[in-house]
């Protein structure tokens, strides 16, 4: 299957300190990949280099066989990939309502528009009924859903999430994790950061793991079939 | 209480509210600048003192003055999306200092243009008999000025409240204001959110101008500093980056100045501006981030 994200001897730096140092890897068509580590590995540093958050210092990103390194933040979701970050970062003085709307800010047409919104409605039905609530006076859970409700807007074939469990209660992270794999069977492609890895990996095709900035292993589908817990153990003596 | 102490605050109300309305103007362009790229503009001043020149060119044109007013507002906003592109796009990802000094030397070269190229010392503008004329309702008599400044304030709240919350561009100016980098994920445009952003500051500005010089009928190179000094402190007390804090602390500070001024005894009048400063810098103890604070400031204290 054809690439769908790309990324070579990828690099992320905060002044002289490097976050991510030269990373390879490849996401293909209809995956769900997971990206996991343990906190300053460099995760959420190579999702915002590839969402144009951060700059990429050096390396290249293919989206589709096109080259988007150097394209500013506000074009990247328009050729079909973007990031619900890490903290949710909904717009709190807006509502949820007006949320959407700017997650759906690129798209023109009107009728995608509405079939956007309808189809974030049937995943989160809450949503619907808190349209006209300020975001920041949602749960966190509640949150999180607008967060990945928000991304959905603009129809992206390429979804990253950036801790989509992060302070979430139990049920909330099932939750979560429930709506991944029906985003997956709608088509969607997933690239994930997670430090719930036992939450990840019951949803991940494949996974990528990260330590100080590199890519220290990488686990295949075939590998994650029969010996999940392998990697499990693998993190947890990090 | 008499009739007559009752007409007394009436009158006062009127004349604070007239006054108040342009400070909220002129506070609500610094704050939906500031809001959006953290720039104080002390230059917002110099956009009043072109539309006042407009204005003033108009006149002594012979352009009617209902046509004036939307040339000087036009003027006004041009010019202040002309300061962004030359001024501080290029250094619009500096510290706020940067911006901060930038935008005082912006102003400080406009004042030496407008000296130097126009005059130094203050220029009659022709405005409208009619604005000079009051009209009495009751026992008040009300300057057809101050109505018309509270009727343009009022409308220009009211468009921009419906802009604000109704209009896609708006929410998305709102977007930024909260989240910069988040908006811009959206699709966003900064470039065109933040030109959105001196626009619209420039077009308040520009009202702003309009509503001061028919007070005055005159305009000098110096016009603009006083009312967007007065803005600047009135964005403060309302909670600096805050579009309803902005408008609260403009029509707040209005009140202060019209009432000491109509109610403080004659010996203390000399007073009157340390004493309304002090009553500011006394809410600002008490409420430290302003009236109606921004919701990015509550975000961090979170």
């Amino acid at each position: 299957m054809a690439s769908l994200l790309a990324l070579e001897n990828f690099k992320v730096r905060y002044g002289a300190v490097e976050a991510v140092r030269g990373i390879n890897l490849d996401i293909r068509k209809g995956e769900v990949v997971a990206l996991l580590g343990a906190n300053g590995a460099g995760k959420s540093s190579t999702m915002n280099g590839i969402a144009g958050l951060e700059p990429v210092a050096e390396g290249r990103v293919l989206f589709d066989g096109q080259d988007i390194t150097d394209l500013p933040p506000e074009e990247i979701p328009v050729s079909g990939l973007t990031l619900s970050p890490e903290g949710r970062r909904v717009f709190s003085t807006l509502t949820v309502e007006d949320n959407l709307r700017m997650g759906a800010y690129g798209v023109r047409d009107g009728a995608v528009i509405d079939a956007a919104r309808k189809r974030v409605f049937s995943l989160f039905p809450i949503l619907a009924k808190r349209q006209g609530q300020y975001a920041g006076t949602l749960s966190g859970g509640q949150q999180q859903m607008l967060a990945i409700g928000r991304a959905l807007m603009c129809n992206p074939r390429l979804l990253l999430l950036d801790e989509p469990s992060l302070g979430l209660a139990p049920l909330i992270v099932e939750q979560v994790f429930g709506l991944i794999a029906t985003l997956r069977d709608q088509g969607v492609t997933i690239f994930l950061v997670e430090q719930n890895v036992a939450g990840a990996l019951t949803i991940a095709d494949r996974a990528y793991l990260m330590s100080s900035g590199q890519i220290t292993r990488h686990v295949t589908a075939d590998e994650m079939r029969t010996s999940g817990s392998m990697v499990e153990s693998y993190l947890g003596s990090q | 209480m008499g009739a007559n102490d009752i007409d007394l605050i009436l009158q006062q109300t009127v004349n604070a509210v007239a006054l108040g309305g342009t400070y909220a103007l002129l506070a609500l362009g610094l704050a939906v600048v500031f809001s959006i790229m953290g720039l104080i503009n002390f230059a917002h001043g110099e956009l009043m003192t072109i539309a006042g020149y407009v204005l003033m060119y108009c006149g002594i044109a012979g352009v009617p003055f209902v046509l004036g007013v939307p040339l000087a507002v036009a003027s006004a906003m041009l010019a202040a999306m002309a300061m962004e592109r030359v001024a501080f796009r290029p250094v619009r990802n500096a510290s706020g200092a940067t911006l901060l000094v930038t935008s005082f030397a912006v102003a400080m070269i406009l004042q030496v243009l407008f000296q130097n190229l126009i005059s130094p010392r203050s220029q009659p503008v022709i405005v409208p008999d009619l604005l000079g004329h009051s009209i009495t309702i009751g026992g008040l008599v009300i300057g057809v000025n101050k109505l018309f400044a509270i009727a343009a304030t009022l409308v220009m709240l009211v468009a921009l409240e419906t802009f604000m919350t109704r209009q896609k561009h708006g929410i998305a100016m709102r977007a930024a204001a909260e989240d910069f980098a988040i908006a811009r994920l959206m699709g966003i445009r900064a470039n065109t959110v933040i030109a959105a952003a001196f626009a619209l500051s420039g077009l308040l500005a520009g009202v702003a101008a309009v509503l001061w010089v028919s007070q005055r009928a005159s305009v000098d190179p110096l016009m603009g500093f006083t009312p967007v000094l007065k803005a600047f402190i009135a964005a403060i007390l309302g909670g600096l980056g805050s579009l309803r804090g902005a408008v609260a602390g403009g029509f707040v500070l209005g009140f202060i100045e019209v009432l000491l001024a109509a109610f403080l005894p004659s010996d203390w009048q000399e007073f009157r501006e340390p004493i309304g400063l002090s009553l500011v810098v006394l809410m600002l103890v008490l409420r430290p981030n302003g009236l109606i604070p921004a919701a990015t400031l509550q975000a961090q204290k979170a």
